[in-house]
């Protein structure tokens, strides 16, 4: 043994060489408009990077030994070029896992995905029923995600993704995501919800309560590692055990993204200014952002635990998520939102009391690629004998979920 | 110095001869190397240099025991390399070459 080396976590809080998990949002475009999207989409940005660029960013992960990127959007596919470019990764060896609503994903798109190792793909559904995804997917997408499935499955493809952001709407259904989920030989993969982007407007009528919550640690930890969570719900570990994954804020270290016209942002769930760390089409590349930039290097400096310091938790937990914090109006140093112990409530409600409910101090989803035309209304659901499972006031029109997120599908096993 | 990629599933055989998969990415990091094999889509860590030598000299070396004697591990810290190996094996990212 060498002379006791840091924990790999500690390792990891310093930054790597090269992200782990790096996100890639190909475009802003989106056939649907999910009332959460993290990343505020549904228009295609008109500087969204060429393919040159994205061929160029591409060799770039190569020399830089990133091992797989995670494709997301806007909906991916839609880009005229999504194929040439994951062609171009593979050939690189560069792996590529791409979630996508499931809208381009017909029986000879699956066939070839099938053939390949180096290719996986997540299907996005937010309701184990038609009524639950569609209020917040919008209608005809939970259709249009089976559909994706079954021809995945009649493909032969194994262990693609299912891919569900826990609301209080689906928080009972879990059982039933893993039954769909088993039935096309699909993994099941669940992460929290987070409010940033579009998913800041409706975050508080989505979000699991907090008996939900324990009941959703519980389930977890019933289902160990064959559940997939992308590390989301580390917020969680004050309960008691630790859920499988580093159990860490990736934002920087671990973990980026880049969005469709480059911007490189620390997390998935933190597209806004305060979290941009720079562009890829500047001097040095995304190379030099990800090693060099301000914002990465203060992200891999230790941070103050603030409030959360005496906690008996704080080692579990470490204060929770950072872009949850700052979306909700919370101090960055402070409990996470959705703390265990209701630290987070409390905080909120003194937010709440001092500037109104979800008030306008809030910061706003920056950029916002959201439609401007309303497209038809979500609460026109096929079956209107049940009661509508969601009502969530819209302060602009929908748009699309990229729930992409740190560590997707990585489970390391417990760091010593 | 380990590694994190399950638990071996069996006893590892230092004598026999060993490489690390062709599907097996490595990359160095400060605090040794991780490993992603494009296969199984298992991320792997070597917390520590020496394996990472131990690891990259395998497919030169008629045995397992001799990549780790060219890497300067002593036979007291031997058995440590020995479970790390034996975890790398149990992921799949490193197989024998004399097949079995």
């Amino acid at each position: 043994m060498t002379a006791s080396p840091l924990p790999l976590v500690e390792q990891f809080q310093r930054g790597l060489a090269a992200p782990i998990c790096l996100t890639w949002e190909l475009t802003y475009a989106c056939n649907l408009s999910c009332v959460h999207c993290l990343s505020s989409s549904g228009r295609r940005d008109p500087a969204e990077l060429s393919t040159a660029d994205c061929e160029a960013l591409i060799d770039e992960f190569a020399r830089m030994q990133v091992f797989y990127v995670n494709i997301g959007g806007g909906e991916p596919t839609v880009r005229p070029d999504f194929w040439e470019l994951v062609d171009y990764a593979v050939a690189h060896r560069v792996g590529v896992k791409f979630s996508t609503n499931g809208i381009k994903i017909t029986p000879e798109v699956a066939r070839r995905l099938a053939d390949g190792d180096y290719v996986d793909a997540q299907i996005s559904l937010d309701g184990a029923t038609e009524q639950v995804n569609d209020a917040v997917r919008g209608p005809g997408s939970y259709r249009t995600a089976l559909r994706a499935m079954s021809n995945l499955a009649a493909a032969g493809f194994r262990d693609f993704k299912l891919s569900v952001v826990v609301t209080r709407q689906n928080a009972g259904q879990l059982d039933e995501f893993a039954a769909l989920a088993e039935e096309h030989g699909a993994q099941l993969r669940l992460t929290r919800l987070r409010p940033a982007g579009r998913g800041a407007t409706v975050w508080h009528d989505l979000r699991p309560t907090a008996a939900q919550q324990r009941a959703v640690y519980d389930w977890l930890v019933a289902h160990g590692e064959n559940v997939l969570t992308g590390d989301s719900f580390f917020h969680l570990a004050g309960y008691g055990q630790a859920l499988p994954g580093l159990n860490l804020c990736g934002a920087g270290r671990v973990v980026c993204l880049i969005d469709p016209v480059g911007d490189v942002y620390a997390c998935p769930f933190a597209i806004h200014p305060s979290f941009l760390a720079g562009n890829v089409r500047g001097d040095g590349g995304f190379t030099r952002v990800w090693r060099d930039s301000d914002l990465f290097a203060d992200l891999r400096r230790p941070q103050s635990g603030g409030a959360c310091t005496s906690c008996s938790a704080f080692d579990a937990c470490r204060g929770g998520c950072m872009a949850a914090k700052f979306f909700t109006g919370l101090p960055l140093d402070g409990p996470d939102p959705e703390c265990v112990f209701g630290h987070g409530e409390a905080a909120l409600a003194v937010l709440a009391g001092a500037g109104g409910a979800g008030g306008a101090a809030l910061p706003a989803p920056s950029p916002d690629h959201s439609r401007q035309v309303r497209p038809a209304a979500p609460a026109r659901l096929p079956r209107p004998s049940g009661p509508v499972p969601v009502t969530i006031g819209r302060r602009r029109p929908p748009g699309r979920a990229c729930d992409e997120d740190p560590l997707a599908g990585f489970s390391p096993g417990p760091p010593e | 110095m380990s590694t994190e990629a399950g638990r071996p599933a069996e006893p590892f055989d230092l004598d026999r001869p060993w490489c690390l998969d062709q599907r097996v990415a490595v990359r160095p990091e400060p605090f040794g190397a991780l490993l992603y094999h494009f296969g199984n889509r298992r991320l792997s860590f070597l917390k520590d240099p020496t394996v990472l030598t131990v690891v990259r000299g395998l497919a030169e070396h008629p045995s397992a025991r001799s990549a780790c004697e060219s890497a300067g591990v002593t036979a007291q810290a031997l058995p440590a390399f020995e479970r790390a190996l034996a975890t790398l094996a149990s992921s799949e990212m490193i197989h024998r070459r004399d097949g079995r």
